[in-house]
């Protein structure tokens, strides 16, 4: 976009391209003047807190353009809302409404959410398959019954928990 | 210190429904620093006027004045917005009444009755110069 000449220190001339802004160095007794970088200039950017930005966002007019902007000097009342619509898009990149809107990022960031917590399911499945070994012979339900029956007989807290809930006169859960 | 005709972080929702009373806060006033006198929503709003009013204001005040007003916790009264849509008149840029007038409603946040207000202020001094609002224009 911008194309600034590298300039030798002892050069003369250093042209700043679209800008339109030449900054001559004159070697008198060894001085010289910065070249101008392009980011050291200033910028145009749209932002809700500072709505008039220091430069315009088209900077280099074509004829229509300009002719467009000589209009502009005489009565406002006798342009078209094409052409204020015209200038304002010379003065400004996007709108208060354009540059306020949302973008669609959050669907990305959803889809990404899922997807991976999907990948995780389907990593955790193949553990469970490929890289656990069998689970203890306690989980089985004879070793359960066996288990279950033997806390019984002790009387595993039998005021309110687990025997309290056994009714052992007819050998059946209490209802 | 600055309260001209919103304070919009202060006052309640109340204050602004109805806007043909004016949009004075109720005495929400900041406290200075330096301990000089507390300057009124008049002194503000005149203070503002009188720098929109400059006639050979240039295009850098005017944008420095807006970008610093729009900095403020508050939505501009009208008669300092008219100032400053005849400053743009007299520097020949309908482009930044336009976003002037954008960056007024984007101010008022979700008051939405402020803006409705203002344009109705506005009206007169709009159809004098010529503006067309961002609505009329499509740009919403």
């Amino acid at each position: 976009m911008l194309f600034s000449f590298r300039m030798l220190a002892t050069r003369a001339l250093s042209l700043v391209g679209k800008r339109a802004i030449s900054t001559s160095i004159c070697l008198r007794g060894g001085h010289g003047v910065a070249k101008v970088d392009d980011y050291a200039l200033p910028a145009y950017f749209d932002r809700r807190e500072n709505p008039l930005p220091d430069v315009q966002f088209v900077t280099e007019l074509s004829a229509v353009q300009k002719s467009l902007k000589e209009k502009e000097k005489g009565s406002w009342a006798t342009l078209s809302n094409e052409e204020k619509i015209a200038l304002y898009r010379i003065s400004f990149k996007q709108s208060f409404a354009e540059m306020n809107e949302g973008t669609k990022e959050w669907k990305s960031v959803i889809a990404g959410m899922f997807f991976f917590i999907g990948m995780t399911g389907l990593v955790v499945l193949w553990q469970r398959k490929f890289v656990y070994g069998p689970v203890p012979p306690t989980f089985e339900s004879e070793w359960k019954e066996k288990e279950v029956q033997r806390m019984l007989d002790m009387r595993i807290n039998p005021v309110e928990g687990f025997s309290a809930k056994w009714d052992y006169e007819n050998k059946e859960w209490k209802k | 210190m600055f309260r001209a005709a919103v304070r919009l972080s202060v006052s309640g929702a109340r204050s602004l429904t109805r806007p043909q009373l004016g949009l004075t806060a109720p005495l929400a006033q900041r406290c200075y620093a330096h301990g000089g006198k507390l300057e009124s929503d008049e002194e503000f709003d005149a203070r503002w006027v009188t720098y929109f009013n400059k006639a050979d204001i240039d295009a850098w005040e005017l944008r420095k004045g807006m970008n610093t007003l729009i900095g403020y916790d508050l939505v501009p009264e009208p008669k300092i917005l008219e100032a400053a849509l005849r400053a743009c008149r007299r520097l020949n840029d309908l482009a930044s009444a336009i976003r002037i007038l954008e960056a007024v409603k984007d101010k008022s946040g979700p008051h939405k009755k402020i803006y409705p207000y203002l344009i109705q202020e506005l009206r007169p001094t709009l159809d004098e110069l010529g503006i067309s609002t961002p609505e009329e224009l499509g740009m919403d």
